[in-house]
C-alpha cells in the first residue's frame, strides 16, 4: 500500500514509495513477532500436512520411492487436467481484473450512493463455493433458469444443453462465469483500497495536462495500483487452483482440473496417496506462479 | 496531520469506539463458547448413555429426517443421535480416526458391505457373531451372512438391501419399439427405445449417473458385464466384452450428454431433462413418491448372456471402542424387527435382508412398485447375481476406478474399445494381483489370484 | 459531463443486477412449491411456499448450527488476529532474512487440499478430547485464514506511514505505546475489514468442520448432506439458509471493509 504525502512536501510525479524501513538492524524483534504466527501454522497445519506429504512418496506399501509420482504422471486424463488448470486460470483472472476494476473504479468515482453500490458487490463475499455451484448449476442445467428465459423469448425453440461433455470450453466458460460471479467481491476490496490510497494530487494533475479518463486510467492510475494488483492477482491465483466445487458442480466428470483430481482421488477413489501427489503438485505451482508475480511486477523496497 | 484533523480525530474515535464493540462482541462470543463447550462435556460422544450412530447411507434431508423422526424414534432404550454422511470417505474417515485415537464416541455404524472390506484394511473391526447368534430368528439369508464374513468373523449384521432398477417417465412408453414389453427388456430393445426418443423428440433422453458421485460403474460391474459375457474379470477385455463396449457406444450416442453430471437419477427424471434412466432404487424413489402416476419402474434389461444384476447390502456393526456395547446390541435388535424393517421400506425404500415373501403387504404405489421390480429381476429367468466383490480390501477402489477409467476413456473421449480395454485390463490384474483376491460370481471360482481375461 | 455520469449510473446498475440476479434466483427455488423447482420452463415469478423450508428448519437444528457457526468464527478472529498482527508488523516494518520465504510459504500451506488432511487431524482433536466441539473447528479454522489475515494486515500496516510511529517515539512513549496509540487506530479500519474475512471464511468452511464434528455441528457441516446429496427444493433451502446471514453481517461491517486501506486522502 502507498504511503501518503503530507501537505509539506509538493507533488511530483513519481511514484509514492512504500514506507521507509528501518535502518538499523533488526535484532529479534520481527522473529519474535512472527513466532507465535510459525508456531501455531506447523503444530495445526504443517505437521499433518507433512503426514500427508510423505503419502506422495511413499507407496502404497509404504515403501519410499516415486511410485506414486510415476502413478501420478500416468493418471489417465493428468495432462488435460493439467492445461484445463491453466486455461481456466488464464481466463479468469483478465476476466475478474476487469470485473473488479470496473466496479472499484465506480464506487471509487464520486457516484451517489456508492455505499449501496459497494455493499451490493460485496454481498458475493458471503457465498460459499458449494452456494455457487448449486446456483449457477440451476442457471445452465438443461431445463434450468437460462433456458428458461431464452425460451420464453422465443430466442430458442427447445433447451440447449450448455454443460455437454461434448463441448468442453462451453464448460470452461460456465465455469469462468460462475467464477467471476462468486469471487471478484475479494479483488474489488483490494483494489479499492489501493485506489483510495492514491493521492488526489496526481488525478488533478493529470487533469492539467486535458488527459482523458482512458489516458488517466492507463498512464496514473494502473501504474499507481501496481502493488495492489500484484496483492490481488497472488490471492486470486492461489485460490483459483483450489476451486473444485465449483467444477465439479458444472462439469461433473466432463472435465477435470487439478483440485477435482485431488479431492476425487481421495473421496470417490480413497487413494491418499494419489491425492497427495496431486496436492504437493498444487502447491507447487501455487509457489511458481506467487514467485512469478512477485518478480513481474515487483514492487519498491520492503 | 493538519487541516481537518480534530473532525478526524472525532471520527476517529467514535470508529474506534464502535469498533472496541465489535472486538467485545467477539471476545464476548468466544467466552460464550468456552462456557457451552464446558457445559455439553466438550467432545466425546456417546455422553450419558446416549448412542452414537453413524452411517453413510440415509443421507438426504429426507432419508434422515425419517430416519430420526419415524424410525429411531420407536426406540425403548435411550436416545440415539444419527448422523449421516453422504459422502463414504468422510465416513469411513470418521470411523477409522476413531478407532485410531481409541475414543469411545461412536456406538454403532451403518455401512455397506463394501465398506466394511474397506475399514477392514484399516482398523480391527469387532467380531459381530455374538450378535448374529442373538437374532437367529431373523432368518438372515445364507448369501448374506457369507458376505458378512471378514477374516473369519461375522463383521456387520446384514440390516438392509437395495438394488438397482430402471425408472421411465410414461410418456417415453408411447416410443417402445413395437412388440417390447417394458418389464421384460432386451439391451437391444433398450437401445431401440432410446433412439427413437431422440428421433422423435430432438434431444436424447435416456440418462445414467456417469458423475463423479454416481453409480455408473456398478451399471458395468453388475449388469452390463454379466449380461453379454457371462463373466466379470475373466471376461474383461475379452471379444463379448468389446461388442458390449460397442453396444455401449451406440447408447451413449442417445443418452444425453448432460449425464456426467448426474449423481442422483431421479433428479433429471423429475426435472424431465431425462426420460429413461437406471440408478440405484434409492435414487429413484423420490421420482416414484412425488409423482407416482408419472413414472413406472421396471427390472433392468436382459442381454445375450442373461439377466445380470447386482444387489446392494447394508450392515449394521458396534465399533470395538464403544462403551455402551449392550445398548447398541438392543438397537440392532430393534431395527432388525419386522415392524421397524417394514417402516424402513416405506420411509426409505430400503428393504429388509430376507426372503421376498417376508415383504408387507400394504406398500404405497411407489414403493410397491419398485418392490414388484426387484421381485421381478430376482426371479427373471436367466437371472445371474453378481455377488458383491470379496477379498479385495483396501483396493476396491482401485478396482471400481478401472472401470470408471475405461468408460471415461472410450464413452468421453472416444478411445479405441479394444487397446483401452487391454491397458485398463492390465490395471485390472495388478489390482486383483495386489488384493489376491480370488474371483467370483459371475466369474467362475479360481484357485488363485483371479486371472483377467 | 452528464453523459459520463448516466454512463456510469448504467454501468454501476448493470454490475448491481449482475450481482443480485442468481441470488434472486436461489431465493426463488428455495420458496418455490416443489412442482415448481422442477417445472420447466422455470417461472422467473413462481409459485411462492415456504413449505420446503419449514420442513427443511424443523428437521435440521439450523439455529443451533448456526449459534454454533457464529461461535466457532468468534475465536477464529480473535485468534487469528492475535497471531496475525505482530506477524504482519514484522513483515511490514522490517527488512530481515526469511521474509519473503516466509511470505511465500505462508500463502502457499493453503494450497494443499484440506481433505486429504482429514485422518490425521481428526486423530489429532480426538487425542485431545476436543474432538466434535466448537474448539476444534475454531483452532482448523484459524490456521485455514491466518494466512490471509497475514497477507491483509502487512497491506494495512505497510500503509501507516512510519514517520508517525518515529514522532510519537520522539516524544517518549515506547515502541509499543506508539504502535497502540498512533499505528492501531489508523490501522483499525483494514484490520476491520481483515477481521470480517476470516469470519466469513471461517463461516463458509464446510469440509474440515464436517470432519471435526459429529453431534455438534456447525451450519455448513450440517446441511453438507442437504447441499450435496438431497433433491433440489433442498438443496436450494439450505444454501438460501446460509446465504442469508451473511447478508447481515457484511451489512453491519460494510463501512469498515469500504475503509480497507486508507480511509481518506489528504
Amino acid at each position: 500500500m502507498s504511503g501518503r504525502t503530507t501537505a509539506s512536501v509538493p507533488a511530483d510525479l513519481q511514484p509514492p514509495r512504500s514506507s521507509p524501513v528501518r535502518r538499523r538492524r533488526p535484532g529479534w524483534a520481527p522473529y519474535l513477532l512472527l513466532a507465535p504466527s510459525v508456531v501455531y501454522l506447523v503444530v495445526f497445519f504443517v505437521v499433518p500436512l507433512l503426514q500427508g506429504l510423505r503419502l506422495a512418496f511413499t507407496g502404497e506399501d509404504g515403501a519410499w520411492g516415486l511410485a506414486t509420482v510415476h502413478e501420478l504422471l500416468n493418471d489417465p486424463g493428468f495432462w488435460s487436467s493439467v492445461w484445463n488448470t491453466l486455461i481456466m486460470l488464464a481466463i479468469i483472472l483478465p476476466v475478474q481484473l476487469v470485473l473488479a476494476l470496473a466496479m472499484s473504479l465506480l464506487v471509487n468515482s464520486k457516484l451517489r450512493g456508492s455505499g449501496f453500490w459497494f455493499y451490493v458487490y460485496m454481498l458475493p463475499l458471503g457465498i460459499s463455493e458449494l452456494t455457487s455451484g448449486i446456483i449457477w448449476y440451476s442457471i445452465f442445467t438443461q431445463q434450468g433458469w437460462l433456458n428458461s428465459v431464452l425460451q420464453d423469448l422465443g430466442i430458442i425453440s427447445h433447451p440447449y444443453i450448455w454443460l455437454s461433455y461434448q463441448h468442453q470450453l462451453l464448460i470452461i466458460a460456465t465455469i469462468v462465469v460462475a467464477e467471476a460471479w462468486r469471487s471478484t467481491s475479494i479483488i474489488v476490496i483490494i483494489l479499492v483500497g489501493g485506489l483510495q490510497a492514491i493521492p488526489r494530487e496526481y488525478s488533478e494533475a493529470a487533469d492539467v495536462f486535458y488527459a482523458s479518463p482512458w489516458q488517466k486510467l492507463w498512464h496514473v492510475t494502473l501504474p499507481l495500483l501496481r502493488p495492489t494488483l500484484r496483492t490481488a492477482l497472488i490471492l486470486r491465483t492461489v485460490l483459483a487452483f483450489e476451486v473444485f466445487a465449483t467444477v465439479i458442480a458444472l462439469a461433473g466428470s466432463s472435465l477435470s482440473v487439478l483440485a477435482t483430481k485431488a479431492n476425487n482421488a481421495y473421496t470417490q477413489f480413497q487413494e491418499p496417496h494419489l491425492a497427495a501427489a496431486y496436492g504437493i503438485l498444487i502447491m507447487l505451482l501455487s509457489l511458481l506462479s506467487t514467485a512469478l508475480f512477485l518478480v513481474l511486477l515487483p514492487v519498491r523496497t520492503e | 496531520m493538519d487541516g481537518g484533523s480534530a473532525r478526524d480525530r472525532d471520527r476517529l474515535i467514535s470508529r474506534r469506539g464502535v469498533l472496541r464493540l465489535g472486538a467485545a462482541a467477539a471476545g464476548g462470543a468466544a467466552t460464550a463458547g468456552l462456557l457451552s463447550a464446558c457445559g455439553s462435556g466438550g467432545g466425546g460422544g456417546g455422553s450419558n448413555g446416549n448412542l452414537v450412530f453413524l452411517s453413510d447411507q440415509l443421507s438426504t434431508t429426507e432419508e434422515t429426517a425419517a430416519m430420526r423422526g419415524k424410525v429411531l424414534s420407536g426406540f425403548k432404550g435411550g436416545s440415539v443421535t444419527f448422523t449421516a454422511f453422504s459422502d463414504t470417505t468422510q465416513f469411513i474417515d470418521q470411523v477409522v480416526a476413531h478407532s485410531k485415537a481409541g475414543s469411545g464416541a461412536l456406538d454403532l455404524i451403518g455401512g455397506l458391505q463394501g465398506d466394511f472390506v474397506a475399514l477392514d484394511a484399516q482398523i480391527p473391526l469387532r467380531d459381530m457373531s455374538d450378535v448374529i447368534n442373538e437374532l437367529k430368528d431373523r432368518n438372515f439369508p445364507q448369501a448374506y451372512l457369507d458376505l458378512a464374513k471378514i477374516k473369519g468373523a461375522y463383521r456387520f449384521v446384514p440390516w438392509i438391501t437395495a438394488s438397482y432398477l430402471m425408472v421411465a417417465n410414461k410418456k417415453a412408453l408411447a416410443h417402445l419399439p413395437s412388440g417390447a414389453d417394458v418389464n421384460t427388456l432386451t439391451y437391444d430393445q433398450l437401445l431401440a427405445w432410446a433412439q427413437k426418443m431422440k428421433q422423435a423428440q430432438g434431444q436424447p433422453l435416456f440418462g445414467l449417473p456417469a458423475s463423479p458421485k454416481g453409480l455408473i460403474k456398478r451399471f458395468f460391474q453388475g449388469y452390463a458385464y454379466p449380461s453379454f459375457t457371462g463373466g466379470l474379470n475373466t471376461q474383461f477385455k475379452s471379444a463379448a466384452a468389446v461388442s458390449m463396449w460397442q453396444y455401449f457406444k451406440q447408447l451413449w450416442a442417445v443418452t444425453n450428454p448432460q449425464s456426467p453430471t448426474y449423481a442422483f437419477m431421479q433428479e433429471p427424471l423429475l426435472s424431465g431433462e431425462v426420460w429413461v434412466a437406471w440408478d440405484h432404487a434409492v435414487r429413484l424413489s423420490d421420482a416414484l413418491k412425488n409423482q407416482p402416476d408419472n413414472f413406472v419402474v421396471f427390472p433392468a434389461p436382459s442381454g445375450p448372456k442373461g439377466l445380470g444384476y447386482e444387489p446392494v447390502l447394508g450392515g449394521l456393526a458396534i465399533p470395538s471402542s464403544s462403551k455402551n456395547v449392550a445398548k447398541a446390541k438392543s438397537l440392532i435388535s430393534y431395527l432388525t424387527e419386522q415392524q421397524v424393517q417394514s417402516t424402513m421400506i416405506t420411509e426409505e425404500s430400503w428393504f429388509p435382508p430376507v426372503g421376498d415373501s417376508a415383504l408387507p403387504k400394504n406398500l404405497a404405489p411407489g414403493v410397491s412398485a419398485e418392490a414388484k421390480a426387484i421381485v421381478a429381476t430376482t426371479g427373471a429367468t436367466g437371472a445371474i447375481a453378481s455377488q458383491l466383490p470379496i477379498g479385495l480390501g483396501a483396493q476396491s477402489s482401485a478396482y471400481d476406478k478401472v472401470f470408471v477409467d475405461t468408460f471415461t476413456a472410450i464413452a468421453l473421449n472416444n478411445a479405441p474399445i479394444q487397446s483401452t480395454l487391454a491397458s485398463e485390463g492390465a490395471t485390472l490384474q495388478s489390482v486383483l494381483q495386489t488384493a489376491k483376491a480370488a474371483c467370483w460370481k459371475p466369474d467362475p471360482a479360481s484357485t488363485g489370484v483371479c486371472q483377467v481375461g | 459531463m452528464r453523459v459520463r455520469s448516466v454512463g456510469k449510473y448504467a454501468g454501476a446498475v448493470i454490475l448491481a443486477l449482475w450481482v443480485l440476479f442468481p441470488m434472486y434466483l436461489l431465493t426463488a427455488g428455495a420458496f418455490s412449491t416443489q412442482s415448481g423447482v422442477y417445472q420447466y420452463p422455470k417461472s422467473l415469478w413462481p409459485h411462492w411456499s415456504t413449505g420446503t423450508m419449514s420442513f427443511f428448519w424443523d428437521s435440521a437444528g439450523v439455529p443451533t448450527a448456526l449459534g454454533r457457526s457464529v461461535i466457532v468464527a468468534g475465536i477464529t478472529v480473535v485468534l487469528a488476529m492475535l497471531l496475525g498482527i505482530p506477524a504482519g508488523y514484522a513483515i511490514a516494518r522490517y527488512r530481515f532474512r526469511g521474509k519473503n520465504a516466509y511470505q511465500l510459504s505462508i500463502v502457499s500451506t493453503r494450497a494443499f487440499p484440506v481433505v486429504v488432511l482429514s485422518i490425521p487431524l481428526a486423530v489429532y482433536f480426538l487425542q485431545w478430547g476436543i474432538y466434535d466441539s466448537v474448539y476444534a473447528v475454531a483452532l482448523m479454522h484459524t490456521a485455514l485464514v491466518l494466512p490471509f489475515v497475514v497477507l491483509i494486515t502487512t497491506s494495512v500496516l505497510a500503509g501507516v506511514p512510519v514517520d508517525l510511529e518515529e514522532a510519537a517515539q520522539v516524544f517518549g512513549t515506547s515502541r509499543l505505546g506508539a504502535f497502540w496509540r498512533v499505528v492501531m487506530p489508523m490501522a483499525l479500519p483494514g484490520l476491520a475489514a481483515a477481521a470480517s474475512f476470516a469470519v466469513l471464511m471461517s463461516y463458509n468452511e464446510v469440509f474440515a468442520a464436517s470432519i471435526l464434528t459429529i453431534e455438534r455441528p456447525t451450519l455448513p457441516a450440517l446441511v453438507l448432506n442437504a447441499l450435496t446429496a438431497s433433491p433440489d427444493p433442498y438443496k436450494f433451502a439450505a444454501a438460501w439458509v446460509l446465504m442469508i446471514p451473511t447478508f447481515v453481517f457484511i451489512f453491519i461491517m460494510r463501512r469498515y471493509i469500504l475503509g480497507f486501506g486508507v480511509e481518506r486522502r489528504l
